[in-house]
């Protein structure tokens, strides 16, 4: 007991410390799939900044684009970057075009955009201002074209004024809320400062910023495959974690890039990042694509640490064909990685608690096809699922500090095999003795003829038995035997198994109900199935005659065979709902015709009131009796206004609490006046 | 001839009525006019009902009893002021005030409760 516990939490540690699991860099796959995405209409992607993305996802990729978009485009750039009034976001997409087109822009024209974008940095406010005009000059320079900012310390320290608590940035100072988004840009385009400054920007100011930076990477998130990304806590600019990720690697990148010594960021969380974006798969969307794209080449070469992803050309490994063990080592764009052995930790079966079948094997590396592979897999690895777990030793030292391959890796691979069907036979028994009235035995290798009678007080028996290459038993994930009347009325039933054995026994007896009493012949399948049985099987077993009784008067029909099968797919019918009816409402003019008329009795009332010459002389006039008279008329009055309020808008509760203290006063007030009256009255009678 | 005579004893029995209530004390009077003002006002809700349907029933039926109520307890109190009733000698005017009070106001608490 106490050794399963520890087997138990061993299994927990280890799957706990190499939560990576592997991914697919760069393929084929997505340069297909953006030659796709990235299409131009009428010869343009859009806007600038469209255009921008596409042309750069394009030249990362490698991919040739068949359509010249110059004639198109080249106008549009060369306008914006005449109009002075243009801005500054344009400007830099339009910058940015043109270094990939390369239109024809007159010098004088980069000359004018320069002085332009230096007097917006002087005068920026906002984060965009800054982050556009310096990349802008930053693509500038990048022609060959000298740009120096002046005052890029002054620039440095504004965009420094910027920066929050926990490493993030805000967009302007007018800004409350901080962004992880705009701390990517901030990086950025401080990077672009410190490229562009004429002299050195003061070291301190720098070690601020590497300090924010790791501030940073405190709020990094991660998912359980070991892929790590960046979220918006205030989510104000709606940026994705794709969009967020994706700016602060690319700030992080060029900010190393440019500063000396080295930023203590863990290669494990750069891996992360790299996992995030290859994670996604083929994005659908081009600006989802551009962000990835441009993330992983920033990651591809960057001097923090460059991520190696170990991945597998195929998950499943069959015994039949002896399949290689083949795992291929590359950066996050497909390229070849600095030598390196492979090795394999261990590989042990999901289902099962025995030792691993392999353990520290290192796999051979072939020169020609960049695979590291493991020749012999060991005759004791039974079909079925397994873990591997995979480690990346370099082979040179220095490359230690300049890659990231991220400690165990584990991978998922299903070997296969054929599995081995045996003594299959299918029987008819008479039920109360359960003898043995006709048997013939099966091959299931391929589809059989049998044909069979039975009637209702007998019973129908299916057993075969599946063994694995090893002779182990075997228990597929799907096991199905299948009974179709000629009218086409179907009943599946799923095959229980006892070790290698599976059998089933169809008491006809029980099932006359379920059968609906349909007598006649059935057709018999089996389907058993598998993801690491290579022959899976759908077999036809032959026909069963059937005689069943005749159906009670309570008996149900059978179901009507739908004419289309897919259509119970389809849409449903519209429910429309059925809501009371409002009552009918009088017409307004009546109803207010007889509030006035209910008041009438009650002028009648006054009237009357007059008439017999009510007055208020009994009216006590010494000073006390008349105080509490007043109080007692003014306590009746105010539990009638309570109950006004009660019916618009009081609870019964609260309701009931007020009139506790009312009624308290009143009962004491009216005790007074009307003991003072009695008394007052009785005088008057003795009198 | 008799219904000459029908019709004036008719009116010497109106008469007499007339006088004999005149010496009734006002302060019946007022309990009278009182009860005469709370039925007809219950019978001017009645004829609405009867005109326009009863829903809502619960409103109808708070401003009927509150009306059927108030001089069911009017005419009580008249029972127990008035001083011919010998049964009612020693009780007070004043009591039987305070107990049309309160019973008027639990009425009305319980009406204002059902009217909705």
């Amino acid at each position: 007991m106490a050794r399963d516990l520890w087997s138990l939490v061993l299994i927990f540690l280890f799957f706990s410390a190499c939560a990576a699991t592997t991914f697919r860099p760069i393929s084929d796959g997505h340069r297909s799939a953006a030659s796709e995405l990235f299409v131009p209409i009428d010869g343009s992607y859009g806007s600038l900044e469209d255009t921008y993305e596409a042309l750069r996802t394009v030249q990362i990729l490698k991919i040739d684009r068949n359509i010249d978009i110059n004639p198109h485009t080249c106008p549009v750039v060369s306008e914006i970057l005449e109009d002075s009034s243009s801005q500054t976001k344009d400007v830099y997409y339009a910058l940015g075009v043109n270094s990939i087109l390369g239109c024809h822009i007159d010098s004088g024209i980069y000359e004018a955009v320069i002085s332009r974008l230096q007097s917006v940095i002087k005068g920026a406010k906002s984060l965009y201002d800054f982050y556009y005009s310096i990349k802008g000059l930053l693509v500038i320079k990048d022609q060959g074209i000298s740009v120096v900012l002046e005052d890029a310390g002054d620039a440095f320290h504004s965009i420094k004024a910027l920066s929050q608590s926990g490493g993030r940035w805000r967009f302007s100072s007018n800004d409350a809320e901080s962004s992880t988004y705009a701390a990517g840009l901030a990086l950025e385009a401080l990077a672009g400062v410190v490229s562009l400054a004429d002299s050195d920007i003061d070291q301190s100011m720098i070690g601020i910023v590497k300090n924010d930076i790791r501030k940073l990477f405190d709020s990094i998130e991660s998912y359980d495959d070991g892929a790590l990304y960046f979220d918006e806590k205030f989510d104000a600019e709606h940026q994705s974690p794709l969009s967020t990720s994706a700016s602060v690697v690319r700030g992080l990148t060029a900010f190393a890039a440019v500063t000396s010594g080295r930023l203590k960021i863990p290669g494990d969380e750069i891996l992360g990042l790299a996992n995030f974006f290859l994670s996604i798969g083929i994005p659908g969307t081009t600006k989802d694509f551009y962000n990835q794209i441009e993330s992983l080449v920033c990651l591809e070469d960057n001097r923090l640490a460059v991520p190696l992803i170990l991945s597998l050309p195929t998950a499943v490994l069959s015994s039949t064909s002896n399949d290689q063990l083949k795992v291929k080592v590359t950066t996050v764009l497909g390229s070849d990685s600095p030598p390196l052995t492979v090795k394999l930790v261990q590989a042990s079966r999901l289902d099962s608690k025995s030792s691993p079948v392999l353990a520290h094997q290192e796999l051979k590396f072939d020169p020609e096809s960049s695979f590291h592979s493991l020749d012999i897999l060991p005759t004791s690895m039974d079909v079925g699922k397994y873990l591997f777990v995979f480690e990346i030793s370099l082979h040179d030292p220095e490359h230690k500090h300049v890659c990231a391959t991220g400690g165990q890796i584990q991978a998922f691979i299903y070997y296969t095999g054929l599995i081995k069907i045996e003594s299959a036979e299918i029987a008819v028994l008479d039920s109360d003795v359960d003898a043995v009235e006709t048997k013939q035995n099966l091959d299931l290798s391929k589809d059989n003829v049998v044909s069979l009678s039975a009637d209702h007080l007998q019973k129908i028996i299916l057993s075969f038995q599946l063994t694995t290459p090893l002779g182990h038993a075997f228990k597929p994930h799907q096991v199905f035997l299948k009974l179709r009347h000629e009218t086409k009325v179907e009943h599946i039933f799923v095959l229980k198994n006892s070790g290698k054995l599976f059998e089933i026994k169809l008491d006809l007896l029980a099932l006359v109900e379920k059968f609906y009493y349909l007598s006649g012949k059935y057709d018999i399948e089996l389907a058993v199935g598998d993801i690491s049985m290579e022959n899976s099987f759908l077999k036809s077993l032959g026909h069963i005659d059937l005689q069943l009784p005749e159906p009670s008067e309570k008996a149900s029909h059978p179901p009507v065979p739908l004419l289309d099968p897919y259509s119970q797919f389809g849409p449903k019918p519209e429910i429309s709902h059925i809501f009371r009816a409002p009552e009918k409402r009088p017409p307004q003019e009546l109803s207010y015709a007889f509030l006035a008329a209910a008041l009438l009795p009650f002028l009648g009332f006054l009237i009357g009131l007059m008439r017999l010459g009510v007055n208020l002389k009994n009216f006590p006039s010494a000073a006390l009796p008349a105080t509490f008279s007043i109080l007692f008329h003014a306590g009746i009055a105010g539990v009638l206004i309570l109950y006004l309020l009660f019916w618009l808008k009081l609870d019964l509760f609260t309701t009931l609490k007020f009139l506790s203290f009312l009624g308290i006063f009143l009962v004491f007030a009216g005790h007074r006046t009307l003991s003072q009256h009695a008394s007052a009255s009785a005088k008057q009678k003795s009198a | 001839m008799v219904k000459s005579s029908g019709s004036d004893d008719a009116r010497a029995l109106i008469r007499s009525l007339r006088v004999a209530y005149s010496a009734t004390p006002t302060t019946l009077k007022i309990i009278d006019l009182y009860v005469c003002f709370a039925v007809l006002t219950a019978l001017i809700q009645a004829v609405y009902m009867g005109m326009v349907g009863s829903f809502p029933f619960n409103s109808f039926l708070s401003g009927e009893l509150s009306c059927i109520g108030t001089a069911v307890l009017a005419v009580c109190l008249r029972i127990q002021v008035n001083k011919e009733n010998k049964e009612f000698k020693d009780l007070p005017l004043e009591r039987a005030f305070a107990d049309f009070v309160l019973c008027n106001l639990v009425l009305h608490l319980v009406i204002m409760n059902f009217l909705g």
